[in-house]
């Protein structure tokens, strides 16, 4: 099988724990404002990899990720979900972690033939780093083009499955910086059992050059960038809400 | 040999009857596993000491780069009485001249280079002085060019080799400081003329020079004492404590920088050596923690005021002003116990204690097998200071043991027991060209290398190109080679590092450091030529001078063998080539790919290349990929640097490679990474 690749950074290092050979798959059907890498949209094209010769770069550079191992990104991996089990599948033989990071939009309870595909996924999968957009509905619609009830289900899907979950969450400004949602979004993670970190990215606008190299209008054109310190600030409100939902639920 | 009271409280061993300070040091030294809590700030005195420093260093800045020269002495052991900062402030003393920041001159290296370096500064040799050394007493660049063929110089002037140590102190001597503080100039003395004596009496070459030499380094032993006495001490005895043992020390280090101005005067490894006296004296409650630290930084703090009279050209192929007063730091020992002692955390702790600076290059020999404490000290401080260099302790242990020391960057060596002649580098890039052009440069036009044919056609053809490649390395191997056994037969002539050497076992090992610029310039061309098409484009004169390359080929940098193996075989070819030569006095050959500094100058000399790069692009560093050729990230650039065989570049390999804080990791403020904990909260 085929997979399509946007690009392969061999040295990643916030991508999951360690140092990491991530992928980065081509084709997402979100449209995020503030996506970094609008050039892994479209669907096919890249570099056309096999399962066997990602492996085999991976055999060759294997001293580096010692304490880390493979992260597919994107682009959002699970739209070539075929090929991602496969990629996994021969990761997991050969012992080394495996780490999705998504956003979870493909995922959809009641398509059985689905279904299976992502348990057969999560088999093999050590780690997924789920992306939450937004916690409220239409924000969530407004900001990426996609509903996220099925996002939030992934969540708890996982959870079932007891995948160990890191939750990223990027803050921009009066869109997810706002207080109401950070706590509701803690308080949402707050329930999952398999909750093991907590990731707030502050917005940046260096994706923009990104935009204008493809001709494309940036949809945030003039959003001023977040620093350290409000990422500081809001992980702590997204851990009240946490420490809300937990106290709750042991009482 | 004597045994000296001073060693009292020390474990014995081989070390009390022969010169040998890793003996001391495996029988005395305590391992350290735990962190840093136990160090201490500066003092009161350090930071005063510092802020003068600091005040000399803006008006040498204000007055051009030197603040004072000396233009008529010659810089000797003895040349030069004390000179001090605050006598009264300063636990470890000593400076090159009589003032701090006034720069000796050293002329044995060569009278012009002197001159030049005076009058590029503002000052003028003393006539008597220039008199002297063009009438009655050769240097080591007269010697040199009075026996320099006519092609040597071609390929001098044409860049072919560079940097050639035949104008300027060849450095990378790294004599055994220790030595001093252990046993005494007394002992030391009485050592070296057992050995004059040990050579016998049938006079061949090498056994009158090798009586001559131990005459000199006994002569420069006794200079060393006198030079101490100028500050008040006698070092004719072993070191009773850790002042003393780091004073000692310190002067065998001074001694060298008085005499030679080299291209690189490193320290060695002197911490885990000064660790045992501490141990000593802090179990005898002879001196606090504080005290000892301050002991060291007025050490460290003296090793960045080491300076010397440079032109401007020089600092131009070495990037700056650098004396590469290398420290390695930590590594394992062969029984399997860390070298981290308490001593190599107060090394590191300088730069808490006087800021971060480039010198002494505080060098981390890293060992997977380190304790914990240390490497998160070692992280913590590159983090701070940016200022650690670290080098592969588990690569270069079993090849020289647990007591060798980096001189300059990369070169390793045995303390006391081996040496370097360090031989410049070859460009293999231009190497390339020349092939293509039968010997013509590319950029002269004149025939430098044989008139070999040169490349036809209208395509470049890949076996052609490095059958014709090969040749031309062949001839570069002996032209270089030849250029470099001449230069150290005149430096051990006319330039001779005494007192280096006098902190030397009688019978050294010589490696002979040969090295290569352009590495990556010459894969990317040849995996151009074969996976790609290069079409040469001539001038009016027929020669090759630029290349037109249609279709993509794979980029040394991106783990991609079908290029690294080029590269790979280049280094090997070309290391053969060079272990076929005759070598200067048994040297043992070596290679290294590491011009960390002067890659503007290589391209400046270099024409266009048949990988793209244009005449004047600047080469990349070491063994780097070519700017922005590597496009799979880091780890599979490191990878296919990985791969270039050691044992055939063994005087190191180099990889410049910057990453900004961001992309290391998480930030541990926004991250929360263990959230269990966070909860808690």
């Amino acid at each position: 099988m085929i997979g399509h690749i946007h690009s392969i950074e061999t040295c990643g290092t916030v991508d999951g724990p360690g140092m990491r050979y991530v992928v980065f798959f081509k084709g997402c059907p979100m449209r995020c404002k503030y996506c970094h890498n609008p050039d892994t949209w479209e669907p096919g094209g890249g570099e056309e990899h096999t399962v066997e010769d990602l492996m085999a770069q991976y055999d060759t550079l294997k001293p580096f990720y010692k304490n880390g191992g493979i992260t597919a990104t994107g682009g959002e991996p699970l739209m070539q979900i075929d090929f991602l089990i496969e990629l996994f599948e021969a990761a997991h033989a050969k012992g080394i972690h495996t780490c999705l990071d998504t956003s979870g939009v493909i995922f959809h309870r009641d398509n059985p033939e689905l279904l299976a595909k992502f348990d057969r996924l999560m088999k093999v999968t050590d780690l997924v780093m789920l992306d939450i957009k937004h916690i409220d509905p239409e924000e969530h619609m407004e900001l990426c083009k996609q509903p996220n009830d099925n996002i939030l289900d992934f969540a708890k899907y996982l959870d079932e499955q007891g995948v160990d979950i890191w939750i990223r969450h990027v803050l921009v400004k009066d869109i997810t910086y706002v207080d109401k949602y950070l706590d509701a979004v803690g308080y949402f993670i707050g329930g999952l059992k398999h909750l093991r970190a907590l990731d707030v990215l502050p917005y940046h606008s260096m994706g923009e050059a990104k935009y204008e190299k493809l001709g494309m209008e940036y949809p945030l054109k003039g959003m001023e960038p977040l620093t350290s310190n409000d990422a500081i600030k809001a992980k702590q409100v997204i851990i009240n809400g946490i420490k809300r939902r937990r106290a709750e639920e042991e009482a | 040999m004597m045994k000296s009271e001073a060693w009292n409280g020390f474990n014995g061993g081989n070390w009390e009857r022969f010169i040998d300070v890793r003996d001391f040091i495996q029988k005395n030294y305590t391992p350290y596993e735990g962190d840093d809590t136990f160090l201490s700030g500066p003092t009161q005195n350090t930071k005063d000491l510092w802020a003068q420093v600091m005040d000399l260093t803006k008006k040498e800045r204000e007055a051009g780069g030197v603040l004072d020269m000396d233009t008529k002495v010659v810089s000797t052991l003895t040349s030069h009485g004390a000179g001090y900062l605050d006598k009264d402030k300063e636990t470890i003393v000593g400076f090159q001249t009589d003032a701090p920041f006034k720069r000796g001159m050293n002329v044995y290296g060569g009278l012009r280079m002197a001159m030049k370096a005076c009058e590029d500064n503002g000052y003028k040799v003393d006539d008597e002085i220039v008199e002297f050394f063009s009438k009655h007493r050769k240097t080591h660049n007269e010697g040199v060019f009075d026996v320099y063929d006519a092609e040597i110089r071609r390929c001098r002037t044409n860049h072919i080799v560079t940097g050639l140590p035949d104008a300027y102190g060849r450095g990378r001597i790294i004599g055994d400081y220790r030595r001093v503080a252990l046993y005494g100039t007394d002992l030391l003395i009485e050592d070296k003329l057992a050995q004059k004596e040990s050579f016998g009496t049938v006079y061949t070459d090498d056994v009158i020079r090798g009586k001559e030499e131990i005459s000199e380094q006994i002569k420069a032993l006794k200079e060393l004492t006198k030079m101490a006495s100028f500050y008040g001490f006698d070092i004719s005895k072993p070191a009773t404590n850790v002042q003393e043992a780091i004073q000692w020390t310190y002067f065998g280090y001074l001694g060298a920088v008085k005499e030679q101005n080299g291209a690189a005067m490193s320290l060695g490894r002197t911490a885990t050596f000064l660790d045992c006296y501490a141990e000593r004296d802090l179990a005898a409650g002879k001196f606090t923690e504080e005290q000892i630290q301050e002991f060291v930084d007025h050490f460290v703090m003296k090793l960045r005021c080491v300076k010397f009279a440079r032109t401007p050209e020089y600092n131009q192929i070495f990037a700056g002003d650098p004396v590469w007063v290398t420290e390695s730091l930590g590594g394992m020992g062969v029984d399997g116990r860390t070298l981290v002692s308490k001593m190599s955390f107060r090394y590191l702790n300088t730069l808490n204690n006087l800021g971060t600076a480039p010198e002494p290059n505080l060098t981390v020999l890293w060992s997977t097998k380190a304790p914990t404490g240390w490497k998160q000290f070692c992280a913590k401080m590159s983090i701070k200071s940016s200022s650690i260099q670290y080098e592969n302790d588990d690569m270069m242990r079993p090849l020289h043991g647990d007591d060798y020391g980096i001189a300059c960057c990369v070169s390793s060596m045995v303390i006391g027991k081996e040496m370097q002649f360090f031989g410049a580098r070859a460009n293999l890039a231009k190497c390339l060209l020349y092939a293509i052009n039968g010997g013509v440069d590319e950029c002269t036009g004149v025939q430098v290398g044989p008139k070999y044919r040169p490349v036809e056609g209208d395509v470049l053809d890949y076996d052609d190109v490095m059958a014709k490649f090969d040749d031309m390395m062949e001839w570069l191997a002996k032209v270089y080679v030849s250029a470099l056994n001449i230069i150290h037969y005149m430096h051990d002539k006319y330039a001779y590092e005494r007192i280096q050497m006098a902190l030397h076992d009688r019978d050294v090992k010589r490696y002979f450091a040969t090295g290569v610029a352009g590495l990556s310039i010459v894969a990317d061309s040849l995996s151009a030529i074969k996976y790609a098409k290069v079409k040469p484009v001539r001038n009016e004169q027929g020669v090759v001078v630029s290349y037109e390359t249609e279709g993509d080929f794979p980029k040394y940098g991106n783990n991609d063998d079908r290029v690294d193996e080029i590269a790979t075989s280049i280094v090997t070819t070309f290391m053969d080539k060079i272990r076929k030569q005759h070598v200067y006095r048994n040297g043992v050959p070596t290679q290294s790919i590491l011009t960390i500094t002067s890659n503007v100058t290589y391209g400046k000399n270099t024409g266009d290349t048949p990988c793209g790069r244009k005449h004047g692009a600047p080469f990349a560093p070491g063994a780097n990929p070519l700017h922005k050729r590597d496009t799979h990230g880091a780890v599979a650039s490191l990878a296919s640097v990985a791969k270039i065989p050691f044992k055939d570049a063994q005087d190191g390999i180099s990889n410049t490679f910057s990453i900004i804080p961001g992309a290391l990791g998480k930030e541990d403020q926004v991250f929360a990474g263990d959230i269990d904990i966070d909860l808690s909260k």
